[in-house]
């Protein structure tokens, strides 16, 4: 299978820089995901490793070979859009042949039709074969098109949101499908989303992107309780993480405008400001807890409630079980976990323990 | 048809089918009278009233094809082991010219006829073929200077045609391209180019690119997306463009009437000319009218499903 490096590459659409001096380094058979908001540089990158488009500066490498003037078909890649995915006035079975009656592969029908049936027994969708792609559902649409890619046999999967377009359970379904046809072929996949919990199901590692540049780069949990900056902390992780502005004064921290303290723990920083950030789970809320609050919101989610404390004019939120009853504008009473806590450069957003490191 | 509810509504419905009915019949009349002028005999062709009821004959298709001279007083004709068709012509006191072996001599219309379908279907296939390269190009490729390069092509356009037709006429001349094929086929496809690939682009616009980018990743060069992804999605609009050319380049005039007299001269300037010695007669001129009319009837016939698509210019798909 492969690897894939990037190596300070930078693309501009005009005066529009689309990615700035990217560097990544992408294992054999790795789930990697490409993470970020619309117009971070996602898709750009991607096209990139394709061969859609040229990088305007860097180089590109696939098994070590620099594939920069490579076009598109020489690169052996596979490709799985977001939608218009399939080719139209085809069935399916001519959809997953067209790939393999390219020149540049030039295969047996025999070969062809044995690669077919092992795609759509892989993605059950033999009953489909005879259709014609304008009668399957988003979903039959969406593994035709991973099958697509499957019967080439790739060196690299790439898809661009493949998911987003289906919904809810759908994708539910396949996101569990797509990591475990991942593993069952060892190939390297690279996955393109804007959605946080396709990234941390689904990666062995995430690069965050942001304005056409990496932030960070790590498996989930690393990015979920060690992130970078406050982009980071808040992109990644539902309920969002609270980031609270304030100082840290003698052992404690004063979230300002006054309004509440909390104990720090022993890994804090000097005293000074910071962006205080902690996720709704290290939020405790208890009878004795030493910050009283009133409840300002409360969301259901099932397996938990996500309930927003209000101190003065400040909000956070806290997970709590679904089993416990709280109302609107109730009083109660939270503190939180200290050593969970992070600390922000008020500046630069950046996490103080990534900039001693 | 919609489903109607109200009273209302179907009223409104109901008016809405007459009028169409009106409408129709006062657009189809005119073809009515031509159509059945061509299959009148010569003395019913300029009653007033006009004749409605009448025995149709071939006549004027006959006369249409064949060179005649009118028959001198007393001059016999073989009347008896004539053919059915050549007695109708005995029959309007004339007879058929042969050549001195006796063949029958035809009248100029086959050959404007057949000159007029090689024009215009010559231009029709170049215009279109160019316009949809060009229109991919701007579709798909940064083209510096795009919307300037557009607004030359649909300028000229701008001009009335017949402003330019004078010196036309003196280049065609000092070219030698004067009453040649080549060169009305030259000035057809000129005309219709620029029509081409506006209303081209609009249609491969239409199509996403995602098709031949998912065929560059699978293995194909960018002319074979093209073939096997974006003609056949094109199909619609290539149809609908290749009708409006054709008509552009069947119906036109104008030049014809200029540029070309007898070799390369197609239809529509030789028909009036008919009119010209003696007393016209009309029925020819109607018969040789609606032989006119009809390649582009069948050719929309034939292409109305994807003129129908067409012409909503894409709005309907997605």
């Amino acid at each position: 299978m492969a690897r894939i490096r990037l190596e300070n590459i930078s693309k501009n659409f005009g005066p529009h820089t689309a990615v700035e001096d990217l560097d990544l380094d992408i294992a054999d058979g790795e789930f990697f995901v490409l993470l970020g908001p619309t117009g971070a540089g996602k898709t750009t990158t991607l096209r990139m490793i394709a061969g859609l488009d040229k990088p305007t500066v860097g180089r590109i490498f696939i098994n070590e070979a620099n594939v920069n003037d490579w076009g598109p078909a020489e690169r052996d890649v596979a490709l799985v859009l977001q939608q218009y995915s399939l080719y139209p006035r085809l069935t399916v079975r001519d959809n997953l042949a067209f790939p393999l009656r390219s020149r540049v592969r030039n295969l047996a029908p025999a070969e062809i039709d044995q690669r077919i049936d092992y795609a759509a027994r892989t993605l059950r969708i033999t009953h489909l074969l005879d259709r014609k792609t304008d009668r399957l559902s988003g979903g039959e649409m969406q593994r035709v098109s991973i099958g697509r890619a499957i019967v080439r046999e790739p060196q690299v999967f790439l898809m661009d949101e493949p998911l987003s377009a289906l919904d809810a359970k759908l994708r539910e379904a396949l996101r569990t499908e797509l990591k475990d046809l991942q593993r069952r072929l060892g190939a390297t996949f690279i996955f393109v989303t804007h959605d946080q919990v396709e990234a941390m199901t689904m990666g062995d590692r995430i690069a965050i992107l942001n304005r056409g540049q990496i932030v960070q780069v790590g498996a989930p949990q690393d990015v979920y309780s060690n992130p970078r900056d406050t982009f980071v902390a808040s992109f990644v992780g539902a309920p969002a993480i609270n980031l609270l502005k304030g100082e840290v004064q003698g052992g404690r921290a004063v979230v300002t405008p006054k309004s509440f303290e909390l104990p720090v723990a022993g890994q804090a920083p000097g005293a000074g400001s910071y962006i205080f950030g902690i996720r709704p789970e290290d939020v405790r809320v208890e009878s004795g807890a030493p910050v009283e609050g009133r409840v300002h919101d409360i969301e259901n989610h099932g397996i938990e409630k996500i309930i927003t404390v209000r101190v003065n004019e400040h909000f956070v939120r806290a997970s709590i079980p679904a089993r416990v009853d709280v109302a609107l504008e109730e009083v109660i009473r939270f503190g939180w976990n200290a050593e969970k806590l992070i600390y922000f450069d008020p500046r630069t957003g950046i996490n103080t323990r990534h900039q001693i490191a | 048809m919609a489903v109607v509810s109200s009273r209302g509504q179907r009223l409104s419905n109901r008016v809405a089918i007459a009028a169409i009915l009106v409408i129709t019949l006062v657009f189809l009349a005119p073809i009515y009278w031509i159509g059945s002028t061509a299959f009148k005999p010569r003395s019913l062709a300029t009653t007033s009233p006009p004749t409605i009821v009448y025995q149709p004959e071939i006549s004027p298709m006959v006369k249409l094809f064949t060179k005649r001279v009118q028959l001198k007083p007393n001059e016999k004709v073989d009347y008896d082991n004539a053919p059915w068709w050549e007695r109708m012509i005995f029959d309007g006191g004339e007879r058929i010219s042969r050549t001195g072996k006796g063949a029958i001599q035809l009248s100029g219309y086959p050959d404007r006829f057949i000159n007029s379908l090689i024009v215009a279907v010559t231009s029709t296939l170049l215009a279109v073929g160019m316009g949809t390269i060009t229109a991919y190009g701007f579709s798909r490729f940064r083209v510096k200077g795009e919307a300037d390069w557009l607004f030359f092509i649909l300028s000229t356009r701008m001009l009335p045609p017949i402003v330019v037709a004078i010196p036309m006429f003196l280049m065609y001349r000092a070219a030698g391209l004067n009453d040649s094929h080549v060169g009305l086929i030259l000035l057809y496809t000129a005309f219709n180019v620029s029509f081409a690939v506006w209303l081209m682009k609009g249609f491969i616009d239409e199509i996403p690119k995602e098709y031949e980018e998912a065929a560059l990743v699978d293995g194909y060069t960018r002319l074979q997306a093209f073939w096997k992804i974006v003609l056949p999605e094109a199909a619609t609009g290539i149809a609908a463009t290749a009708v409006f050319c054709f008509i552009t380049a069947w119906n036109e005039y104008a030049f014809a009437l200029i540029l070309t007299n007898k070799k390369a001269q197609t239809a529509p300037p030789f028909i009036p000319s008919q009119i010209g010695s003696g007393l016209p007669d009309w029925t020819v001129i109607a018969a040789g009218t609606v032989l006119f009319l009809l390649p582009v009837a069948i050719f929309t016939f034939l292409l109305r499903n994807h003129l129908l698509r067409g012409m909503s210019f894409g709005a309907i798909r997605k």
